[in-house]
């Protein structure tokens, strides 16, 4: 579960003292950020990757009731079933009973950011379900309870040792003298927990990287190989994304790749990349698995044509959370929102509302650093601001703010009042700042 | 160069109210460069506050009181980036489908930038005993492309030596009003970079953004640090001392 949005000060606060915390976000320059940068600097070229990456993307959100119309016929064609929802409630509820009619008990789940969003795996246990997580950061912060902090790094928040206190509270049939102070031991005791869990799965849950139209395909990077062991062992795959994942074909999709993991990872391409499109086995022309496609809204149809339209480009690769310095200083969990940092600024007040979501667009000191490394190229701080001028025209801005802008914005209109005020005010000013 | 340029000078309502020195400074450096400098005494502030905080109609209003101020002029200098970043990259926005406003865009200019890259200065006759260390400000950086033009000045004044900071790219946590919303975030903001500041082995910060230096200078005053925060203009004119 997420804080609420509306602590975020709060939030921050508490976030700003917490020293394991900081220390982990420190993290994030060598991780990520420099990774990145030596990515982009050896494709050659990486300007022209991500004009051609957004021209793509600005294509299929310019045309997407098409595309999904012609990923629906694919998928159909080949034996899958698309849903629709428009909202979290009704894609929990299309997923139970695609649950229920496959009398499944273990969900195992890939990473699925749209999961965290319609806050699934609450609605499942409530429901009887088991809904295990297989990303090694997923099923951290699972065993944990806590939502995740980061979109593609949901642990990052987390030092081994932490990790290494959540499994031994946890796995309690282990020997309890076992080490596991070392990266490669946790690793491995995840996978051997997981094991079980994959092998008694009824149904698999992940997400998609990317729709493509003309195969009726869904994408999905991994590095962990997770994905596959979800969505291959059950009989049942359910893949539950955004509808703004879908691009035009393939090909597009290889030039997304090739920007998705250079901007996230700083990889050339992850470990795995998969791709499904459709039941993969067949007896006797019949399917004998299942596939589900199931495509959240959720506030995204309703950005096309407002001045936050560029944020549906999005790959989710987190490289504006990367170099965010706000985000760098609080963290993921002060947001309390399923997207955190610039890409949750951008897009939080189209999904919750700009009332919930108001301090994610405030809280930016339009420092440009996101829109910089952005792989689609969205004038993230540009969104920012449409989403602050909505807030101020609802008269949702706050009124400490409000007043003492127009009191201000008075003066600044009349420069001579402005400069008897000014003659005033700058000795005291003046000695605010010796 | 033929004719001087007549250049209106955009003090900028911080450097104004709190530094007018560096207003001065800045003229001095315009005359240097062969400009006739004006100060339009009817000059406020350039609406940014407004603008970024979605206070659209008035940040319309002051834009278009700028626009009639300035517009008979060749060229608009600031000595920031920020507030000329305001000007050449957000009144086009502010004041949509107004030529006049893509007009003034066009012509405005941050004060360093403007010297190097307009002016063809190389350096200057200055003299300022100091180690220093040179921030940043995302404005200038992203959105006037302002990096190796102060660097190219301050190299020419006598006994000053210049290092960059490691994370040079990295926001100093002042953004206008976000260091007001959200004190405490910008305070840590504030505090890594003067640690970084600190690491060069500095006495002096030299930046070109007078809110980020205020911003800083108060952080590093809060947390017992002692370290000289002068804006360039004011160490390319010889007068930093001041």
């Amino acid at each position: 579960m997420n804080a609420d949005p509306r602590e975020f000060p709060r939030s921050a606060q508490a976030a700003l003292g917490d020293a394991k915390l900081r220390s982990a976000l420190g993290r994030l320059k060598t991780h990520f950020a420099l990774k990145r940068q030596e990515a982009a600097e050896n494709y050659g070229d990486f300007e022209g990757l991500r004009e051609a990456g957004r021209a793509i993307r600005d294509h299929a959100i310019a045309n997407l009731d098409t595309l999904l119309e012609s990923f629906e016929r694919s998928v159909t064609a080949r034996g899958g079933k698309v849903h629709w929802a428009r909202d979290p409630s009704e894609a929990r509820t299309i997923i139970l009973g695609i649950l229920r009619e496959a009398g499944a008990k273990t969900v195992t789940k890939g990473k699925s950011m749209v999961s965290e969003e319609i806050e699934l795996n609450p609605f499942l246990e409530a429901n009887g379900l088991v809904p295990v997580e297989t990303d090694l950061g997923e099923y951290i912060i699972q065993l944990r309870k806590e939502p995740p902090s980061h979109i593609i790094a949901p642990a990052f928040h987390l030092h081994k040792e932490q990790v290494e206190e959540t499994f031994r509270g946890a796995h309690t049939t282990l020997d309890s003298g076992r080490p596991l102070d070392e990266r490669q031991a946790l690793v491995a005791e995840a996978r051997a927990m997981l094991r079980a869990s994959f092998e008694s799965a009824d149904a698999g849950i992940t997400g998609a990287n990317f729709l493509s139209a003309t195969e009726g395909a869904a994408v999905i990077v991994t590095n962990e190989g997770n994905g596959d062991l979800t969505r291959l062992l059950p009989k049942t795959h359910i893949v539950l994304t955004g509808i703004e994942k879908v691009v035009g074909d393939l090909d597009d999709v290889a030039v997304l790749l090739r920007l998705l993991t250079r901007s996230a990872t700083g990889q050339e391409i992850s470990s795995y990349v998969s791709i499904m499109s459709g039941p993969r086995e067949r007896e006797g022309g019949e399917a004998a698995t299942a596939f589900h496609v199931v495509l959240l809204d959720n506030g995204r149809s309703k950005l096309i044509g407002t001045e936050a339209q560029d944020v549906l480009r999005c790959i989710r690769c987190a490289a504006c959370l990367n170099h965010c310095p706000v985000y760098g200083a609080v963290g993921g969990h002060a947001y309390g929102a399923t997207y955190p940092g610039p890409i949750g600024a951008a897009l939080n007040p189209g999904l919750i509302g700009i009332e919930a979501a108001h301090h994610h667009p405030n809280a930016s000191t339009f420092c440009g650093r996101c829109a910089e490394v952005c792989p689609v190229k969205i004038p993230l701080p540009t969104i920012m601001r449409h989403w602050r001028a909505k807030e101020y025209a609802d008269g949702l801005a706050p009124k400490a703010i409000t007043t003492g802008l127009g009191l201000w914005a008075f003066a600044a209109k009349r420069p001579a009042l402005y400069r008897a005020m000014t003659a005033v005010a700058r000795p005291f000013v003046r000695m605010m700042f010796r | 160069m033929s004719a001087r340029p007549r250049v209106g000078l955009f003090v900028t309502c911080l450097v104004d109210l709190v530094r007018p020195g560096i207003g001065r400074a800045a003229r001095k450096l315009l005359e240097q460069a062969g400009c006739d400098v004006e100060v339009p005494r009817a000059q406020t502030c350039c609406g940014q506050p407004a603008w970024n905080s979605g206070a659209d109609k008035h940040a319309q209003d002051i834009a278009r009181q700028v626009v009639d101020l300035f517009e008979s002029f060749d060229y608009v200098v600031a000595p920031s980036g920020s507030c000329a970043g305001m000007i050449r990259r957000h009144y086009p926005e502010v004041l949509k489908d107004d030529p006049r406003a893509r007009a003034l865009a066009a012509k405005t200019h941050e004060l360093m930038s403007f010297l190097v890259n307009v002016r063809g200065m190389t350096g200057v006759s200055a003299s300022c005993a100091a180690k220093a260390c040179y921030h940043d400000s995302c404005s200038s950086l992203r959105e006037m492309g302002v990096k190796k033009e102060p660097r190219t000045l301050l190299r020419s004044v006598e006994r000053l030596s210049v290092s960059d900071l490691t994370d040079s790219e990295v926001c100093c946590g002042f953004g206008g009003l976000f260091s007001v919303k959200y004190p405490e975030i910008s305070a840590r903001m504030a505090d890594d970079k003067i640690a970084d500041a600190v690491a060069t082995g500095a006495d002096m910060l030299i930046g070109g953004d007078l809110g980020c230096l205020l911003h800083l200078q108060r952080r590093m005053k809060r947390t017992g640090r002692t370290m000289r925060v002068r804006h360039a203009a004011e160490v390319l004119a010889g007068e930093a001392d001041e």
